[in-house]
């Protein structure tokens, strides 16, 4: 079953459409990442979660049980989500014990399980220490173990690690995975952070315009994005243009098949294609299916950036990535290009599809 | 389809979902309000019990024309005057290198202990001149400037100095900086503090009394005490009422921009203005404000004291007066705050612009005469419960707390809207239940505005006179009362110790709140009277 099911989520303030109609499902045990731009609603999305705000309209369901919707309200209290704020937002008042304890019932809050969870996040020594005698990186890992006290179905991390700096950030982000996963709880983390979201997460949900576009694995949503935008924003792209024959895409560096056709609503032979190519697609090879000229040559060690001008009637660049950056091309050399595996496509919206 | 359905919903079609809120909350909120708004109900069944025409009749009297020119130009006069006395006063403690700034700091908030009617017998028992129109606007500046410095010092600590910095590298000069921008910053702090400066102005007694200076709060006093006159009294006491609803109406229209912080909050990092050689003129001035203020009064207490001669003073009466005083006050200082503190809860937590309007409204009590409150108590304590509690302690102590209730709604909403909400969500989330929230964490956090609104609240009772001289148990005296009756027969020797023990159990609160909002971070205070418009 699945651990969180929102469907129709709805949110304005004053007049101010935050969430317009916003679908997300998580499984139990998962980690997603939500991904979007500041002020994208990541965080009204999460304080509905929790409880702390309420939606305009739609539900949001906890293990099948509705929580919010028009008739039914859940309070925060009561449905066991383990909340861990944007600044950590300890209790300035209380010790980190005390803090960690403060879900737990009285008897509870001295026994083991704060020690526990202590040492768990790795501050076990730390126990007496009062918020400010902390630093940022530790502060955050109290509020994780004062969230995940109370035993939580669900976890929701407010950019936990954007308050943190570069180095502390990688540690503090890898600790926060193997805690959770060890303790198999659901979580759910809110970022505008793109490399966090694809390292951490088992699926990245993307936010935008008050929706999810895109709710993949990092993988997926790297191989098949489903739009252009999006697949400028998970990586670096070729586009080039091509004509639909069957399930195979016919361009001007050669004819490729299409990985995937639900990306393309009434596909039709003849119908004109975005292609996109990523730049590691690209293999040249002395058998390719295309020529194309060598611009320039850029060298990274590891790995080295190709580009190209393939037909020279139509000026098309193209960024070729090469793994083998022993032996490039020269400048102005002429070179045989293939392309590597299937492609992701769509309707071309920029022309008119008639004119083929 | 759901997506449809869902969008239809929330453009207005069904009714709005809200999260609901804490029934305690608002029962609680509700039975505050309900108090408060006694005296109000009372002037209304007053004025509807003598009738339309008699009320009208009353109020249209040649009388009326006069004290209405003596209460607004005074209101008027002192309102501007504690406005400058009091932005500037904050503007070189809060940003200047004036010399001993966290000293000054506290010195220009005691004056606010200060009883107006010591303050008055202190100038005009020293001073001739001091009585009339000028004496009362000499004594009234000094006794309620603090007003205006508490929110407006606030304001400037927690005010973005960058603008300055800009405007200045645009070209601005100092003073057009000061102009542009640090007022316009301050702006609704001036507002708010110059309101309550007017409603206790509306309200004052004991001073005008002394210094023979007629408003209608005198007036009513008057007529109720010489003719027991209650129909006119709450005739003309409606007048005020009248005022000060113009007035907060004035100052809510006035104060409708808002002034806005760009940026997270950082603290901003500051560069105090140098004075230069301003500096030994600016020292001058607070010595002689604190002088004015605080010397004046002291001083002549202390030469009447030592001129009745050492057998003037009776020790037991004094220390059971001040035994009696520290009591009601300190009752008094903890009911109004425990009363402010579900209402401020309330009015921060789930802002609406009717619980807003409605924390507006209870600024009324302010300008509210004593006499008018304990009057209300009387009649609600005659009629409906069968004189139930009257001239008991325990009415005088509701007396006080709904006078001051304002002062200790402005402490407490200043800290609780300073506790960050995330705390008690995030507190709430880990499944602890609201009343476990606001003991384990509003409370602790908010504390120290707790204690500041007791503090307010206790001195402010401390220096009461009308509503004391009605409500007081028979055969007990406070200080204020012993005061005001070796004064009204010209014993200052014996007046003096009253005066001075006063001066001293007011001070202490005086000073602690002083350090208080001293400490104070951000722009808490910085609006004391809740906006409609925000």
């Amino acid at each position: 079953m699945s651990e969180l099911d929102i469907s129709g989520l709805v949110k304005s303030f004053r007049t101010q459409e935050v969430l317009c109609g916003l679908d997300l499902v998580v499984e139990e045990g998962s980690f997603v990442s939500i991904l979007g731009p500041s002020g994208s609603g990541k965080t009204t999305l999460l304080r509905i979660i929790a409880g702390f705000e309420r939606a305009d309209a739609g539900s949001v369901r906890l293990h099948g049980e509705i929580v919010d919707d028009a008739t039914h309200f859940v309070d925060s209290r009561k449905r066991r989500i383990g909340y861990v704020p944007q600044d950590g937002n300890l209790f300035p008042h209380l010790s980190v014990k005390m803090n960690v304890g403060f879900g737990l019932r009285k008897a509870e809050r001295n026994g083991t399980r704060v020690n526990e969870l202590l040492e768990m996040v790795g501050l076990a020594n730390l126990a007496e220490r009062y918020p400010h005698q902390l630093s940022g990186g530790q502060q955050q890992r109290v509020a994780l173990a004062r969230g995940l006290a109370i035993n939580p179905d669900l976890v929701l991390l407010d950019e936990p690690f954007s308050s943190l700096d570069a180095g502390l950030r990688a540690s503090v982000r890898h600790d926060v995975r193997h805690i959770l996963k060890d303790a198999g709880t659901t979580a759910i983390l809110v970022t505008h952070d793109l490399d966090e979201a694809l390292s951490l997460a088992d699926k990245v949900a993307v936010l935008r315009d008050g929706r999810v576009s895109q709710c993949d694995a990092p993988a997926t949503l790297y191989a098949r994005p489903a739009t252009p935008a999006l697949a400028r924003e998970f990586g670096n792209v070729n586009f080039v243009t091509g004509v639909a024959r069957g399930l195979e895409v016919d361009t001007d560096i050669g004819r490729f098949a299409l990985e995937d056709v639900s990306s393309i609503p009434g596909l039709r032979d003849g119908a004109r294609l975005l292609v996109l190519i990523r730049p590691e697609q690209i293999v040249l090879s002395s058998n390719g299916s295309a020529r194309a000229r060598v611009l320039d040559t850029e060298f990274y060690g590891h790995d080295a950036v190709v580009k190209l001008r393939a037909n020279a009637q139509r000026e098309l660049t193209l960024h070729a990535r090469t793994s083998h950056a022993i032996d490039l091309p020269e400048r102005d050399s002429d070179v045989a290009i293939s392309v590597r595996g299937g492609v992701v496509a769509w309707n071309d919206e920029s022309s008119d599809t008639d004119q083929v | 389809m759901t997506t449809t359905e869902s969008r239809v919903e929330a453009l207005g079609w069904a009714p709005r979902r809200r999260r609901p809120r804490p029934r305690a909350l608002v029962l609680f909120s509700a039975i505050v309000i309900a108090a408060l708004s006694l005296p109000l109900v009372f002037l209304l069944l007053e004025a509807s019990d003598a009738g339309a025409a008699t009320v009208w009749h009353l109020i249209w009297r040649s009388l009326t024309a006069t004290l209405l020119w003596n209460t607004v130009r005074l209101t008027v006069v002192v309102t501007i005057l504690c406005a400058i006395i009091g932005t500037l006063s904050a503007y070189c403690v809060e940003r200047t290198d004036l010399p001993g700034r966290h000293v000054w700091a506290v010195l220009v908030v005691i004056p606010f202990a200060m009883p107006d009617f010591v303050v008055s017998f202190g100038w005009s028992s020293l001073f001739s001149w001091i009585s009339g129109f000028r004496g009362a606007v000499v004594v009234m500046t000094w006794a309620v400037y603090p007003l205006v410095y508490l929110p407006v010092a606030a304001s400037f600590r927690g005010a973005d100095t960058g603008q300055e910095e800009i405007a200045r590298s645009l070209g601005a000069s100092r003073l057009g900086v000061f102009f542009r921008i640090t007022l316009a910053q301050a702006r609704r702090s001036i507002l708010g503090g110059c309101l309550l400066v007017s409603l206790v102005i509306l309200a004052e007694y004991g001073a005008f009394e002394i210094l023979g200076y007629r408003t209608f709060t005198t007036e009513i006093f008057s007529e109720f005490s010489v003719g027991f006159d209650t129909s006119s009294a709450c005739a003309l006491s409606l007048v005020i009422v009248i005022i000060s609803i113009a007035v907060m109406i004035g100052e809510g229209a006035m104060g409708g921009a808002r002034t806005s912080r760009s940026g997270r909050g950082v603290a901003p990092v500051r560069t105090p203005v140098t004075l230069g050689r301003w500096r030994i003129p600016i020292l001058g001035l607070f010595s002689a404000l604190v002088l004015a203020a605080l010397g004046v009064p002291i001083g002549s207490a202390v030469y009447w004291m030592f001129q009745g001669g050492a057998d003037a003073i009776s020790g037991v009466s004094l220390g059971s007066a001040a035994f009696y005083t520290a009591l009601y006050s300190a009752g008094a200082a903890l009911l109004a705050t425990l009363m402010a503190l579900p209402v401020a809860l309330l009015v921060v937590r789930y802002p609406t612009k009717w619980t807003r309007a409605l924390t507006r409204s209870t600024f009324l009590l302010l300008a509210m005469p004593g006499l008018v409150i304990a009057l209300a108590l009387s009649y609600f304590s005659e009629q409906h419960a069968d004189s139930f509690g009257y001239q008991t302690a325990a009415m005088l102590i509701l007396a006080y707390a709904l006078m001051f209730f304002p002062l200790a709604l402005v402490g407490v909403r200043a800290s609780v809207s300073q506790a960050p909400i995330t705390l008690e969500e995030v507190a709430g989330s880990l499944g602890v239940s609201r009343r476990q929230v606001l003991r384990r964490v509003t409370l602790p956090l908010i504390s120290p505005g707790l204690a500041a609104a007791f503090c307010l609240v206790f001195l402010s009772c401390v220096t009461e006179l009308t509503a004391t001289l009605i409500l007081i148990p028979t055969g007990v005296q406070t200080l204020a009362t012993q005061f005001w009756a070796y004064q009204q027969n010209l014993s200052y020797g014996q007046a003096a110790p009253f005066a001075l023990v006063i001066i001293l159990i007011a001070a202490v609160p005086a000073y602690l709140l002083g350090r208080f909002f001293d400490r104070l971070p951000h722009r808490a205070l910085a609006a004391p009277v809740p906006n409609v418009v925000a």
